[in-house]
């Protein structure tokens, strides 16, 4: 229960977020951060019972007939992830709550990061892959909302577009994944399926669900080539940046494909499809980032890189590999959420993140460069930060891994050292260096700005220091649940001389040479970067969508052409056809035709019909044409009431009176009866128009002589009364049995009046 | 076009309409009527009045405006659906109860007849809304 309750409460308080704000005024960062932090220390209390091998289930029932269920499934992984998502969102929730002061709305804003809080948690918590979807989706939407969060600038809008579009994509991809990877088993389970990986593995479907669900990750973890949307991204507001597009949505591409690595892993498309796409990632984001200047674009390109990295790791899915994946992807969290906080504290107390326009800052808030030193120690990869042991490990991968490999060994070296030029580059760029005239004088950042980068810097130390007592625990669970039958390995700060410790050695001694030499490096990337990657993606992404409006614009104007008397004529001409066809494969169609038993007056009646509706057709003028009309439908009233169709023959007089008038009142406006139509057109609508009435006649006299088993009115004549307390058939079908029928059809009669009224006074204004 | 005998039968005939549509929406559930007709008959009342006095002085006399009464049906309408899901059953189900049980006035009301009732304003609603804006051309 405790799982799903958790979620609801949660939701809840997204629900009420903005409405509480106005009373809790400047302290709901840390009232709305009290359920996140009440999670975090659940799921803390869980972890020794996780480590003794422990999973807990629960199912809310949903929708059984399908086999969907609300269900949860928390095992190591889902703690290690949900003490990420928990954990740093409390600390977000603080830290939004004051920086967003200054800004509107910011009751909706810290609403919005709840409801995304929620659906995050539930994808790591999700037993069920439907359930997991619509968590899935909710990120989509919430994030959405928060990178369009100042929804004034078009550039915030286009970024928020871009996103949804992306990850939306990729969300329906990974739907039609889901539902692929369980047909095989029949259930949506994540328990079940996880249990038996042979049946999928075995199955045709293993292709079209790997390539979809492949789809849905790497979106929505921009990976290449959809990598482009995160930097974009950027342009929300900061907690936004620090929670969202570094240390949770992002990953949740790496949560599903870790999850999942124990079913659609260990295969050869599996790996290379991972490797390739992950080690380009890591490198393209690692290389992007050194041309950046914009402090939050430095750090989401090395996001990219980083995502990359995990995917290349999972890919790889040797025992180190995996080891090095759950360690790179805490170490990470913990160093980018402190690094992105960190650049929106720079950028309030400083007034600008542009790295160019900063130095020196260190005299002024040496407490926050301290703090922010230590997670860019960690993400370059120096002892004793956590950082350093990912690093490590990653090194141990690569060189475990197969010969085949070795390109990944050299690229991940190279991202590496750029990973240690670009801390030094921020460290010493910022805190050091040269100190340009600012507008305003910066200050220490107060306690809520900084308590979430404090915590974050020192939990990555502490596990960085007591490897095996506090690391291991955490993560080794974790690690078993993601690719059973490997081992979590030992960690440890020293490992003895070898090969990793001459790389780890190799990468300082070489970062620090690209920052020496800095002033010419740079330029010449930059020159590499104009010549050879001049195609932008962001651009590409938007000729894109717009060819495809193109495109739907031209369909549009084919089928909706405006005329009315065509669309009349595909409607009839389709609904014969249809009809005709039914009829052909139908039985041969028995004409009984017996006028002996129709009193005189009804076939003078009949006459009267086909009469009027002959001079309607011929005549010349429109008042002539709409009597006769009149005079088929009162004829038509006669026959309905000669047979006791008395509902019926009402209606009919009271419908052709109204028509006569509404005709009436538009004939009044029309220019001088011509004619305009050709002879060739006026064939084709009476063929038309023939078709459709000898639909009708066949169709009666089929219905009048066919032998349907059982006709329902009977049991209508019977129900009526005894059911349904009425002896009007008509009416109690009306309102009581198709009732639902009714209430659709005066729905659709209410939208057409309105559109007919908005038609003519709008008409009028133009 | 001003006649006479138009509007001073107009001015009788209109409450003599309504009154009729009504009769004929409560009798509809055991003889021919119902909500349905009684719509039309009551849009057909304001647009005799409207024939003979102009949509302006007709709408002047309204105490509704006929969007509001479309929308008001169409509420109506659904809300009768919701006692059922309170008692229990499918939305939509008629649900009866008796009135003045046992005695000379006793009245059988159902959850049908106020849908009716939704079906009779959405009707007359639509009716008046799209004959007076295509009359007031």
């Amino acid at each position: 229960m405790t799982t799903g309750l958790f979620l609801i409460v949660l939701l809840g308080v997204a629900a009420v977020a903005p409405f509480l704000r106005k009373y809790l005024k400047h302290q709901a960062g840390w009232v709305y951060a009290i359920w996140p932090f009440a999670g975090f220390l659940y799921y803390l209390s869980l972890l020794p019972a996780i480590n003794d091998g422990v999973i807990i289930t629960e199912t809310f029932t949903w929708l059984p007939v399908l086999g969907i269920d609300f269900s949860f499934y928390v095992d190591g992984f889902s703690v290690l992830f949900s003490l990420l998502v928990l954990g740093i969102g409390a600390f977000i929730m603080v830290y939004a709550g004051y920086y967003m002061r200054p800004y509107p709305m910011k009751g909706r804003f810290l609403g919005y990061l709840l409801l995304f809080m929620t659906a995050m948690q539930g994808i790591v918590v999700s037993g069920n892959l439907i359930t997991m979807f619509v968590f899935w989706e909710l990120t989509s939407i919430s994030s959405y909302l928060l990178i369009g969060y100042y929804h004034e600038k078009p550039e915030a809008r286009a970024s928020a577009l871009q996103a949804l579009l992306i990850t939306g994509f990729g969300g329906l991809a990974l739907l039609g994944g889901f539902v692929l990877l369980a047909i095989p088993y029949g259930s949506y389970e994540l328990s079940y399926i996880l249990s038996k990986p042979e049946i999928i593995q075995g199955s045709n479907l293993y292709l079209p669900a790997f390539i979809l669900i492949a789809i849905g990750a790497f979106t929505k973890s921009a990976q290449f080539p959809f990598h482009f949307w995160l930097p974009g991204a950027m342009t929300a507001p900061s907690p936004v940046s620090a929670y969202l597009h570094s240390a949770t949505m992002v990953k949740a591409g790496v949560f599903l494909l870790a999850r999942l690595n124990p079913v659609l892993g260990g295969t050869e498309l599996w790996s290379y499809t991972l490797t390739i796409v992950g080690v380009t990632t890591m490198f393209t984001g690692a290389w992007l980032s050194i041309t950046q200047v914009d402090l939050k674009r430095i750090l989401a390109y090395t996001t990219v890189s980083a995502l990359g990295t995990l995917v290349l790791l999972i890919g790889t899915g040797t025992e180190y590999a995996i080891n090095a994946a759950i360690i790179f992807l805490l170490v990470h969290a913990l160093y980018k959420g402190t690094l992105f906080m960190m650049a929106g504290n720079i950028e309030k107390k400083t007034g600008t993140r542009d790295l160019s326009q900063l130095g020196g800052v260190f005299k002024y808030m040496p407490f926050a460069a301290i703090i922010m030193s230590l997670a860019l120690v960690s993400m370059a990869g120096v002892p004793p930060m956590l950082g350093f042991l990912g690093k490590e490990l990653i090194y141990e991968a690569s060189v475990a891994a197969p010969k085949a490999y070795g390109f990944i060994l050299i690229l991940g070296f190279l991202t590496n050292v750029i990973l240690v030029f670009l801390s030094l580059r921020l460290a010493i760029g910022i805190f050091w260096g040269k100190e340009p005239s600012y507008t305003k004088t910066p200050a220490e950042p107060n306690l809520a700005l900084m308590l979430g980068p404090f915590f974050l810097v020192l939990a990555s130390f502490v596990l960085g220091l007591f490897p095996s007592t506090m690391a291991n625990p955490l993560t080794s669970k974790a690690i078993m649940a993601i690719s059973p039958g490997n081992d979590a390995i030992i960690l440890k700060l020293w490992h003895g001389f070898n090969l990793v410790l001459g790389l780890s050695v190799l990468t300082l001694l070489s970062g620090y040479l690209v920052f020496r030499y800095q002033n010419n490096i740079i330029p010449a990337i930059d020159r590499i970067n104009i010549k050879y990657f001049r195609r932008e993606f962001t651009r590409l992404f938007f000729s894109m969508i717009d060819s495809f409006l193109i495109l739907t614009k031209l369909k549009t104007k084919t089928l909706q052409h405006g005329y009315h008397r065509f669309y009349l004529m595909t409607l009839f001409v389709i609904a014969s056809i249809l009809v005709w066809v039914m009829i052909w494969r139908a039985d041969p169609i028995i004409l009984e035709l017996n006028f002996s038993e129709m009193p005189l007056n009804l076939i003078a009646v009949v006459v009267l019909i086909i009469a009027a509706s002959l001079s309607s057709v011929i005549s010349n003028s429109r008042v002539i044409a709409l009597i006769s009309m009149g005079v088929i439908g009162f004829g038509i009233t006669i026959i309905f009431i000669a047979y006791s169709g008395v509902d019926l023959a009402i209606t009919m007089i009271m419908v052709e009176t109204l028509m006569i008038i509404l005709a009436m009142a538009v004939v009044y406006h029309l220019p001088k009866y011509q004619n305009f139509s050709s002879t060739g057109a006026r064939m084709r609508d009476g063929l038309v128009a023939t078709l459709v009435g000898a639909f009708f006649m066949v169709l009666v006299i089929q219905a009048g002589t066919s032998d349907l088993e059982a006709p329902i009115s009977e049991y209508f004549k019977e129900a009526s009364y005894s059911l349904a307390y009425g002896r009007n058939i008509v009416n109690v079908i009306l309102v009581d049995f198709r009732a639902l029928d009714t209430l659709g059809e005066i729905t659709v009669i209410s939208i057409a009046a309105l559109g007919i009224y908005a038609m003519i006074k709008l008409g009028k204004k133009q | 076009m001003e006649s006479i005998i138009l509007q001073i039968a107009a001015r009788h005939m209109r409450p003599l309409l309504v009154v009729l549509s009504l009769v004929v929406l409560y009798r509809g559930h055991n003889e021919p009527g119902g909500g349905f007709i009684g719509g039309l008959m009551f849009g057909a009342a304001y647009i005799l009045y409207a024939m003979a006095f102009g949509v302006n002085k007709t709408q002047k006399s309204l105490f509704f405006n006929p969007i509001n009464l479309t929308a008001l049906g169409l509420l109506v309408a659904i809300i009768s659906g919701i006692p059922a899901l309170l008692v229990g059953d499918n939305f939509m189900t008629g649900e009866w109860y008796t009135f003045f049980a046992q005695t000379a006035f006793e009245l059988k009301l159902g959850t049908p007849l106020i849908f009716d009732v939704g079906v009779y304003f959405a009707v007359a609603g639509m009716l008046m809304l799209v004959m007076f804006s295509i009359m007031e051309e």
